[in-house]
């Protein structure tokens, strides 16, 4: 079974080394960063420990970069895809729950929900991650504890059919636009989150990023 | 005839003749230059006749022939801006597109 991990990062040179080396440990070697446009050596670093590189020439932002790591293990026959995001906050052996879920149960995707983790989060951001989650059974009928996760992964039925429109981060919600459209099974497995300032601040999903994605989403409703 | 309506004349021969131009240069397709020149045009004939648009007005319902042309440009207004979106959510689109395509053709191991 071909399996890609596709890391979307944007100026993640302090935590992507530690990343694909959590990776490997759990026997991931085919990985894929795709380097949105970093201004710092995320690309360079990345290059160096021999993983496969996509580079953005100019930052597109967390859905266009999901869009081409997509599009590359479409062309290049992969079986199953996981995204994983850059900033350290997940945990390469979660990765094996997901996959064990996906086969046994039988489902097209499955998404990592890091409820465990929910006591340690801020209140406004855990607020802000409900709001998300709301909008997103609104928008699209599909309840996820949470919907603005970067650990998920796809069959090779699912990766044929999803087509990520959006560029920024409302890509998050946009899968379950797509599981719905597409009639795909999806289940959820709890996992656990590392939260470090660094990860609350480099990878945008600090309270701020929150209300933007929340806004998005509701903006939606609109169109 | 006032001193607004004359540099308004002005105003408005000058953006007629760079719609001629840009049709001309090829610029501008045919249609959006008609639609140009049919929209300075109606906006010279609302200057140099305020009586006849009053009535035109008045036919509509509305009761000052100023506020006509103030309700057809909000409403221009808007549906431009919604043009505008639309295809700057096109250009954003294929920007992405285009970094797609050059990072898959220069990947890197």
């Amino acid at each position: 079974m071909k399996t890609f991990v596709i890391i979307p990062a944007y100026n993640e040179a302090e935590t992507i080394a530690n990343v694909i080396a959590d990776l490997r440990r759990f026997g991931y070697w085919d990985i894929v960063v795709v380097n949105d446009g970093s201004r710092d050596d995320t690309g360079k670093i990345a290059r160096r420990l021999k993983v496969t590189v996509l580079t953005h020439v100019l930052n597109r932002g967390l859905g266009a970069a999901l869009g081409t790591g997509f599009a590359y293990a479409q062309k290049t026959g992969a079986d199953v895809l996981v995204t994983f995001d850059a900033d350290g906050q997940h945990k390469a052996k979660d990765i094996k729950k997901l996959l064990d879920v996906l086969v046994k149960k039988n489902v097209d995707v499955v998404i990592g929900s890091r409820t465990r983790q929910r006591a340690n989060m801020p209140l406004g951001r855990r607020l802000l991650n409900f709001l998300s989650n709301v909008l997103t059974l609104i928008l699209f009928q599909v309840w996820s504890s949470d919907s603005q996760s970067g650990l998920r992964v796809f069959n090779k039925k699912a990766l044929e059919c999803i087509n990520i429109k959006t560029d920024k981060m409302e890509v998050s919600s946009e899968f379950f636009k797509e599981i719905r459209d597409n009639h795909l099974k999806f289940a959820e497995v709890p996992i656990s989150a590392v939260y470090t300032a660094y990860g609350m601040l480099s990878s945008k999903q600090g309270e701020f990023a929150s209300a933007r994605i929340s806004w998005k989403l509701f903006l939606r409703l609109f169109r | 005839m006032f001193l607004f309506q004359i540099i308004t004349i002005f105003f408005l021969l000058f953006a007629l003749s760079r719609v001629f131009l840009r049709a001309k240069g090829g610029q501008i397709k045919t249609g959006e230059s008609f639609f140009w020149g049919v929209v300075f045009t109606a906006a010279g004939l609302a200057i140099v006749f305020p009586r006849e648009l009053t009535s035109l007005a008045n036919s509509l319902g509305v009761g000052r022939g100023a506020d006509l042309v103030v309700y057809i440009s909000i409403i221009a207004l808007f549906y431009l801006v919604f043009r505008i979106y639309v295809m700057m959510e096109n250009i954003r689109h294929e920007i992405t597109e285009l970094v797609r395509k050059v990072a898959l053709e220069k990947k890197t191991k």
